[in-house]
């Protein structure tokens, strides 16, 4: 866009040159270079690799039960924690724009601490609190109620993990928001229940989405934060990526298994990630309508 | 009539918020949903850290492999990182400043390293590095170790903080357009020049920002290394497997000790962050409420 104005800005009749700031070549060269190198080529040797497998192996290998079984429990788990990160998600950014309460900037910081504390550190830590003798644990559990080392505490973890996105995405949305079109909403006789679905919420639906998306995208690889928790019990509560290191552990490299099911998850995240880019380009032309 | 247009208006602006028992009750679950869920594990760190007083605490830090653990991940940080920075700031300007075919397509597959699973991306330099990979023989003929060594550990942790800076970066060099630079160029400075005097001014606050987020998780990373490192203790440990194999020893003070170093670590990144973001925005505010460039009336 940038350079199509500066292009249009040359004076008409003489043709502009194509690209007036250098570095071009270079720079488009470096970053092939960097991403084939890192990226390209080593997730490329996976592709390869899987193209030893005849397809009955690279079907018996991803359909075996203890691997359909922990798909189940991974997107299961997933889903369950964007929803409710979806809900609180927008409830939090709502609150951070909206409203004013002492303490707000340091709540607003402390949004992001999941992209800041490691993984691990996070999963040894809701485990410490949902087990039995945790803070947390010590209270529910004679309710009758057991987090820790079950699916349920997999949701705990991926809900931790996947907060910072849905606030992140619809945050800056609502701050652009106009407050005119609430106010005619208003004005028309609307109740603030009506303006808030029939008005806020249509403005928002692309950004809460890619953020939903973006939760579950990082919840279904995510491994660190959840093997503390999860119990990992075959059929029961081991998640996918868990699948594939046990089979590493076991120096099954020869083995389809591993290869196999990261290709399954490779796919899967590749269309995750379109779907995520589909959804940012949906938000950008709502964003750019005329108001 | 004025008093049916300013009842209008009070009804307008009362119809953009909500009455106080809705704000307070709405300010109150948002907080206890971040209370629950993120300040309590954090906490839960330094509690169980300091469980059995300040004393053990500093035991569990002084064993030698928590030393070598922060070493190694220190020295892997200050490989990646720079390696990003530099992968980050060409992306940037040939995404950002250029129109090209494909253009759409590379910003894709620059940030596919983020929704790959770190367990994938481990495994895929596995199978480059491994034994039995691409390179496995050839590597093992020349007695070079990427797999469960160093170089590995460093590769992987790249290839999870790929995007980090890139990402920051692509959409602030786009909203401040190409213009500065441009006039540098006409006014006769080199390539080099227009980026160290005019862009890496306008940038650097998004640059630190990415930059801390990028070091964060190199630091913190556990999936991606855990795969690629074979978990020698003194060797191929990071922190966060260090972690990992104390608390499955059931060490538990020592590996929250370990932990609250990380946590530490993610505590000092969100200060900075919050800096930078402040800095960042202050800037391009600045920048936007320059007066439209003309030339000054004589004799003022």
């Amino acid at each position: 866009m940038t350079t199509a104005t500066a292009v249009a800005a040359a004076p008409a009749g003489r043709r502009a040159p194509k690209r007036v700031l250098p570095g071009f070549g270079l720079s488009l060269g470096y970053t092939l270079f960097y991403l084939s190198i890192i990226v390209l080529i080593p997730l490329s040797a996976l592709i390869f690799k899987t193209f030893t497998l005849t397809w009955e192996q690279f079907w018996a290998a991803i359909s075996a039960p203890r691997v359909m079984a922990s798909y189940r429990l991974t997107f299961g788990a997933s889903f369950l924690a964007a929803l409710v990160n979806l809900v609180f998600g927008l409830l939090i950014a709502w609150v951070l724009v909206r409203y004013k309460f002492p303490g707000k900037k340091i709540v607003d910081a402390l949004v992001d601490l999941p992209f800041a504390l490691p993984t691990a550190v996070a999963g040894i830590s809701l485990t410490a609190l949902l087990a039995g003798n945790g803070w947390v644990g010590s209270i529910l559990e004679p309710m009758g109620i057991q987090l820790a080392f079950k699916p349920a505490g997999i949701v705990i973890a991926l809900i931790f993990i996947g907060l910072p996105f849905v606030v992140r995405t619809v945050q800056p949305v609502l701050e652009d928001a106009e407050k005119e079109l609430e106010e005619a909403a208003t004005c028309l006789g609307a109740t603030r229940l009506q303006t808030f679905t029939k008005v806020i919420l249509p403005s928002i639906t692309p950004a809460l989405l890619t953020g939903f998306a973006m939760a579950f995208a990082r919840a279904v690889g995510e491994y660190g934060s959840v093997i503390f928790i999860a119990g990992n019990m075959p059929m029961v509560s081991e998640i996918t990526p868990l699948i594939i290191i046990g089979k590493l552990e076991q120096y099954d490299y020869a083995g389809a298994t591993a290869t196999a099911v990261a290709v399954v998850m490779l796919v899967i995240s590749f269309i995750l990630l379109l779907i995520i880019n589909a959804l940012q380009a949906w938000q950008r032309r709502h964003a750019g309508a005329p108001a | 009539m004025s008093g049916a247009n300013s009842r209008t208006v009070r009804r307008a602006q009362a119809g953009t918020t909500e009455a106080p028992w809705v704000r307070y009750t709405l300010i109150t679950l948002a907080l206890g949903f971040m209370l629950l869920f993120l300040v309590l594990p954090l906490a839960a760190v330094f509690a169980e850290a300091l469980r059995k007083g300040f004393g053990a605490y500093l035991e569990g830090l002084r064993e030698p492999d928590a030393w070598s653990a922060i070493k190694l991940t220190l020295i892997t940080a200050l490989i990646a990182v720079p390696l990003n920075l530099v992968f980050g700031v060409a992306a940037a300007w040939c995404i950002a400043k250029y129109e090209f075919k494909g253009k759409a397509f590379l910003t894709t597959l620059v940030d596919l390293p983020f929704s790959v699973s770190p367990v994938v991306a481990g495994l895929i330099y596995v199978l480059m590095f491994g034994a039995q990979g691409w390179f496995g023989p050839w590597l093992m003929a020349n007695d070079i170790k990427i797999i469960f060594a160093v170089p590995g550990i460093v590769l992987a942790t790249i290839f999870v903080t790929f995007p980090f800076i890139a990402r920051e970066l692509i959409p602030l060099m786009q909203a401040q357009g190409n213009d500065e630079e441009q006039a540098a160029i006409v006014l006769g400075a080199t390539g080099w020049q227009t980026f160290w005097y005019v862009t890496l001014p306008n940038i650097k606050w998004g640059l630190l920002y990415g930059v801390i987020l990028c070091n964060a998780r190199a630091m913190g990373e556990f999936g991606a290394v855990s795969v690629v490192s074979g978990h020698i203790r003194g060797q191929t440990n990071t922190i966060p497997l260090h972690v990992e194999i104390l608390y499955n020893e059931y060490q538990s003070v020592a590996a929250f000790a370990a932990a609250s170093l990380l946590a530490l670590l993610a505590l000092v990144t969100l200060v900075i962050k919050t800096i930078a973001e402040h800095r960042n925005e202050q800037a391009l505010k600045a920048a936007a409420e320059l007066p439209p460039e003309r030339p000054a009336p004589a004799g003022v």
